[in-house]
């Protein structure tokens, strides 16, 4: 292979990377994701979600419905785009011994998926829970506020 | 030119991007019925739905066991995913719902 066939091919390759990695990511890089790394990350906020899309934009219906619960709570939180990296995507799984996407952490304790998140907040559970650490779920507040009307 | 984009597709061949990874397993209804009963043992009622319209990517269980008792939901779906390990590497979308048979009686009655 000629030098300058060379230059050609590495430079397609980085074409290729920047395509893939790039753009409003929050990891710019294939970052290795161990253990610590998400012991990092899923304690870094009191509440974390792993989701496809971001919460602007979900990239499928169980990670949206996460995002309305969480909306509807009012809470902040961190939200990793699990779409945007595949060590991140399988990492997580693995890391949770959880095989789904979303993943919810809440003080760095994995909480469930889609279908827990669900039914904690119809049971009401999810207001203890956020109770707990330290975060008034909007619908609290709400409904604390009407008998005062 | 030519050359650099018949070399971009070699690079692209090379490192597999396009290459379709391993070929989806289907699974059926009753499938996933029978990998949860072997799991669970005592299963007075079961039930799954392939909501994928036939590519087998998306499926809907109710269980009821006598295990569940006492467990709270992450344990009990931790159980469920358990026995259908091999199933969940290519069903991208399980949601389930997980009763005792105490509570799938009150369920019934609603």
């Amino acid at each position: 292979m000629s030098i300058f066939r060379q230059i050609l091919r590495t430079q397609n390759v980085k074409l290729v990377n920047q395509a893939f990695f790039n753009g409003p990511s929050r990891f710019c890089s294939a970052a290795a994701f161990d253990t610590k790394k998400f012991d990092e990350i899923t304690k870094k906020n009191k509440i974390v979600i792993f989701m496809k899309g971001n919460p602007e934009q979900p990239m499928c219906g169980f990670s949206n419905a996460v995002v309305q619960i969480m909306r509807m709570h009012g809470v902040n939180y961190d939200s990793y785009n699990v779409l945007e990296n595949d060590n991140l995507r399988q990492g997580i799984k693995d890391y949770s011994n959880w095989p789904t996407i979303p993943q919810v952490y809440i003080n760095g304790e994995f909480v469930g998926g889609c279908d827990i998140l669900l039914q904690m907040h119809q049971s009401g559970d999810l207001i203890e829970e956020l109770k707990k650490v330290g975060i008034t779920s909007a619908l609290l507040k709400e409904a604390s506020e009407k008998p005062k009307e | 030119m030519r050359r650099s984009l018949g070399n971009f597709w070699k690079t692209v061949n090379q490192r597999n991007f396009f290459a379709p990874t391993a070929r989806m397993q289907v699974y059926t209804e009753k499938h996933i019925e029978s990998r949860i009963v072997e799991k669970l043992e005592n299963v007075p009622f079961i039930k799954a739905v392939d909501q994928s319209d036939g590519c087998g990517g998306k499926f809907h269980v109710i269980v009821v066991s006598e295990k569940f008792q006492g467990k709270p939901l992450l344990q009990r779906h931790r159980l469920v995913n358990s026995a259908l390990t091999e199933e969940l590497k290519t069903i991208h979308a399980f949601s389930q719902k997980t009763y005792t048979p105490e509570e799938w009686e009150k369920e019934k009655g609603n």
